[in-house]
């Protein structure tokens, strides 16, 4: 291959790695800005959404087929199911702690986290399991690269998604409750506001997110596990941060950025691709001591 | 002060004629016990030193650390190198973990000091996997693989080859760090961590230099699980990249949690819940870690401070 055709193709591999993780970046960034939460089970939700999309596509496959038919319902009925298991963790877990203090919130999000995972390992055994789809390879070519529909309807999903999210919290009244919120919940109860009822929905439209992410991937990828939560709810905390955590656009940027840097990074002699974890983290570390408020973020002074 | 001070005196000993009775009971397990008894407790005491090691961080300075293992990594690669490449003896690891592992603390602990609480559980974890990476794929440290055959270390002319040696070695060491504990907890240190965790701003005032605090805490607290991590790799003879993965920092962490953060006699039992529960039940074989993460999930709503709470509220 030349070269141009290497930076092609790693273009639209990171924009569809960076699309994946921008849609996960969304919910983490959107929880974080108005609660605070850092939600260490967001990563989960994405793979239990891809578990949820799984045994969807088992149902509808009989009479929808296994093409997009079949995979739009499973997508909705999967972001459904798991923008409820998100209503339901914070209800369980996250509300009784609002007041706590934080160290004992981000144990208690560790928790929620392994119970996923592991409630998933022990159902699944641990194994792989093969997300097959009809999906072929039919696609058009570009130039030097071929970009198949699959791909195309990916990167649209997520773009798609990332502007009706930010329509919803800039321009209707839930949103504004939820800017209003991450402002001073006290204030918010005077002013009528119901906080837990936002910061529910706060939760259902993230895990939602994260779930089309979730099924997404498993499309794309082929193979879905019970682990496949942990690395990439690492990677888009790093892709909200470098965004600015907390700012939805911040949360896009960061996503395409992070995957894009993967994708052209994996071609660095030297680092490759077995490298390529260590130089995310550095990367997130960087940001955090340099630049914590990310590219996009305002400064912040933690609230005591 | 003077009323806690004679409240201690008075309560002492009570308090040291129980501690003797179970440190004799300790040392005399071995005069009966078989094999597979002594392989789970030795187990026990290991993981009530690594935990009283990070009991530094999270339960006195109140930070979270979820890369915890990486500094028992860092101990057991130094043993590892220090007797397959150096040829050396296995004593002179110790001395140079401590140094390794000051040194990764400092690593990890000054850039992060002056994130966010929350920032910083993610860095940590985030340096885990980097050091766990690193000795994956790095060819000094064997790979994938990891380090196999290193030798056993002899002490006073006895070679340490039984488990039976191996118990009392880990049970001194959890010994040492339950007296480290204590004197740290008690010390000058020990308060300024304390007030620290309860409230950074007013330490701050009081004249409380927060960075070199924090980062002491983090040094201590990776000197632990280092010297923990050099005679886990004399014991184990071979080492390899997995031992340290997220997983083992979470159960570190989930002994601290369980059995009560800050409080000494709380954290020991932690880590003996957690070596000593998945052997009695042996049913729950692979749901180990299920059920794990429920008991800490139940244990933050119900009792956020442990089951043998220390006297803070920790909210």
């Amino acid at each position: 291959m030349s070269l141009t055709a290497i930076f092609l193709q790693q273009l639209a591999n990171g924009l569809i790695l960076g699309s994946f993780y921008a849609l996960v970046a969304l919910g983490y960034s959107m929880v974080y800005g108005v609660i605070k939460l850092l939600n260490f089970a967001h990563g989960d939700l994405y793979m239990v959404g891809a578990f949820a999309g799984f045994g969807s596509l088992a149902l509808f496959s009989g009479w929808l087929g296994a093409g997009w038919a079949g995979i739009v319902p499973s997508i909705l009925l999967s972001m459904l199911a798991v923008g409820l298991l998100g209503v339901l963790i914070d209800r369980v877990a996250y509300r009784p702690l609002r007041d706590a203090p934080k160290l004992s919130v981000l144990i208690t999000a560790l928790a929620v986290s392994m119970v996923l995972e592991n409630t998933v390992l022990a159902a699944t055994g641990g194994q792989f399991t093969a997300f097959s789809t009809d999906l072929g390879f039919a696609g058009i070519d570009l130039g030097l690269v071929h970009v198949t529909y699959t791909q195309m309807v990916l990167v649209g999903t997520s773009v798609v998604l990332m502007v009706v999210l930010e329509l919803f919290v800039s321009r209707t009244r839930y949103g504004r409750a939820m800017r209003a919120i991450a402002i001073d919940q006290d204030a918010c109860r005077l002013m009528g506001i119901d906080v837990n009822r936002t910061i529910a929905l706060t939760f259902f439209i993230g895990s939602a997110l994260a779930a089309a992410s979730g099924v997404l991937a498993g499309v794309y990828y082929g193979s879905i596990n019970f682990f496949m939560g942990f690395l990439i709810g690492l990677k888009a905390f790093t892709a909200a941060v470098i965004g600015g955590i907390g700012n939805i656009p911040g949360a896009m940027l960061g996503g395409l950025l992070l995957g894009l840097l993967e994708a052209f990074g994996t071609q660095i002699p030297g680092i490759g691709g077995q490298w390529k974890d260590v130089f995310v983290f550095a990367f997130l570390i960087l940001f955090l001591v340099f630049r914590p408020t990310g590219l996009l973020g305002k400064p912040e002074v933690e609230r005591m | 002060m003077s009323t806690a001070i004679a409240a201690r005196a008075a309560r002492s000993p009570r308090g040291m004629v129980l501690s003797a009775v179970l440190i004799l009971a300790a040392l005399a397990i071995p005069l009966f016990a078989n094999g597979y008894a002594l392989e789970v407790l030795s187990e026990a005491w290991f993981y009530v030193l690594l935990c009283l090691g990070l009991n530094i961080v999270v339960g006195f300075a109140g930070l979270l650390d979820l890369g915890y293992a990486a500094f028992f990594a860092v101990g057991a690669y130094t043993a590892g190198l220090v007797t397959l490449k150096l040829g050396l003896s296995f004593w002179f690891s110790l001395p140079l973990a401590v140094i390794a592992a000051s040194i990764a603390g400092v690593i990890i602990g000054g850039p992060t000091l002056r994130l966010r609480s929350d920032y910083l559980a993610i860095v940590t974890l985030g340096f885990g996997e980097m050091v766990r990476i690193a000795v994956r794929n790095l060819a000094v440290t064997g790979g994938a693989s990891g380090l196999v055959g290193i030798s056993r270390p002899y002490l006073f002319g006895y070679k340490l080859d039984t488990i039976g040696s191996y118990y009392y070695i880990f049970l001194a060491l959890a010994l040492l760090a339950v007296a480290a504990s204590h004197r740290l907890e008690n010390s000058r240190i020990g308060r300024a961590w304390k007030y620290v965790r309860s409230d950074e701003d007013a330490a701050r005032a009081m004249g409380i230099n927060h960075a070199a605090v924090k980062l002491s805490a983090y040094m201590l607290g990776a000197i632990f699980a280092s010297i923990g991590g050099c005679f886990y790799a004399a014991k184990m003879t071979a080492i390899a990249p997995e031992t340290f993965n997220f997983n083992q920092s979470l159960l570190i962490l989930l002994g601290v949690v369980l059995g009560g953060r800050g409080k000494i006699p709380g954290v020991m039992l932690g880590a003996i819940v957690v070596v000593v529960a998945p052997e009695v039940f042996r049913d729950i074989g692979s749901m180990r870690m299920l059920v794990f993460a429920l008991s800490l999930l139940l244990i933050m709503l119900l009792r956020p401070a442990g089951i043998w709470p220390e006297r803070w509220r920790w909210g």
